[in-house]
């Protein structure tokens, strides 16, 4: 099973556009390590968490039947970095998409006040690939193990499991 | 910027090495007309949809896309019929397919080898540039 960096869907438009926040808390396990005396919100987390967001975004346009998975990391610039007990969201959109696979822009931005004010700390635009129509024909499992149950949990919390078929 | 209807060569270079850069992360003067996509350049599979993907963007302009089909800058599912190769090489059949579905790519060196593994190392950064000049021309 996959583990999942990111919280809950804020908002989502249809083939376009797809957001998620993180709250990072103290007491997640990799902070201990990341680093000793000093826990900082690893980036290659942060980059994985906008590839479920706006992997979730290229799933829905085909109702999650094919499956889609990260295939290169076009670009990943962060600003500044990001400590427990800060929330953060991964706000995707899509940029181009066809039968063998997509690519999407997004930003990452931090929540600097309660009041719902965000500031920009970092771009990420990524690939991805649908596995079965890979280039090499390589065959994979029927079942859609990308999108697995808790992703499924994740679009009913945001009231949009209408957009999986099963 | 030129319209993209009445580029030169030199212009589709000159563009698509922006976009070999960003696509490979190489340097530019690693990027010559001879260079080949997998052999010199060190492109992967993935690459070849990320670079389909941002010729795209480059050479569109708003009023006529620049559209790539799956399948015709780079070969695929060369292995999916078997009149076309035999023991992992090209039949006469293949090399007929090869050359009518990629006009772009020199096959001339490739006559005595056909190895289906070494056809994407044909594809250079020249037959880019002249896939690209088709495109525009019968756009």
């Amino acid at each position: 099973m996959r583990w999942m960096w990111i919280d809950e869907i804020t908002d989502f438009q249809p083939n376009q556009r797809m957001v998620a926040i993180k709250n990072i808390k103290a007491d997640e396990e990799y902070l201990r390590d990341h680093f000793p005396d000093e826990p900082i919100y690893p980036a290659s987390l942060m980059i994985e968490g906008m590839a479920q967001t706006a992997g979730i975004l290229v799933g829905s346009i085909n109702r999650f039947k094919e499956k889609v998975v990260l295939a290169k990391v076009l670009k990943a610039i962060f600003d500044c970095e990001v400590f427990p007990g800060q929330t953060i969201r991964f706000d995707a959109q899509l940029e181009r998409m066809d039968d063998q696979g997509a690519s999407t822009t997004g930003i990452v931005q931090r929540q600097i006040s309660t009041d719902s004010e965000w500031e920009t700390i970092g771009r990420i635009d990524l690939m991805f690939s649908h596995l079965d129509q890979n280039r090499a024909g390589l065959e994979f499992p029927e079942e859609n193990f990308v999108f697995a149950d808790n992703f499924k949990e994740i679009l009913k919390q945001a009231g949009l499991e209408n957009l999986a078929d099963t | 910027m030129p319209e993209t209807a009445v580029m030169t060569s030199e212009e589709i270079f000159n563009r698509l090495r922006d976009v070999l850069e960003e696509a490979l992360g190489v340097d530019d003067d690693e990027i010559t007309l001879e260079a080949s996509l997998t052999g010199d350049l060190e492109a992967e599979s993935i690459d070849f949809l990320d670079i389909v993907f941002r010729l795209e963007k480059s050479f569109s302009t708003p009023d006529k896309p620049f559209k790539i089909g799956q399948g015709e800058l780079f070969p695929e599912n060369l292995m999916e019929n078997p009149e076309w190769v035999d023991d992992n090489k090209f039949t006469d059949a293949g090399m007929d397919m090869l050359k009518e579905r990629m006009p772009h790519v020199d096959f001339s060196n490739f006559q005595t080898n056909r190895e289906v593994e070494k056809v994407a190392e044909l594809i250079t950064v020249k037959s880019i540039v002249e896939f690209v000049e088709r495109k525009l021309a019968a756009s």
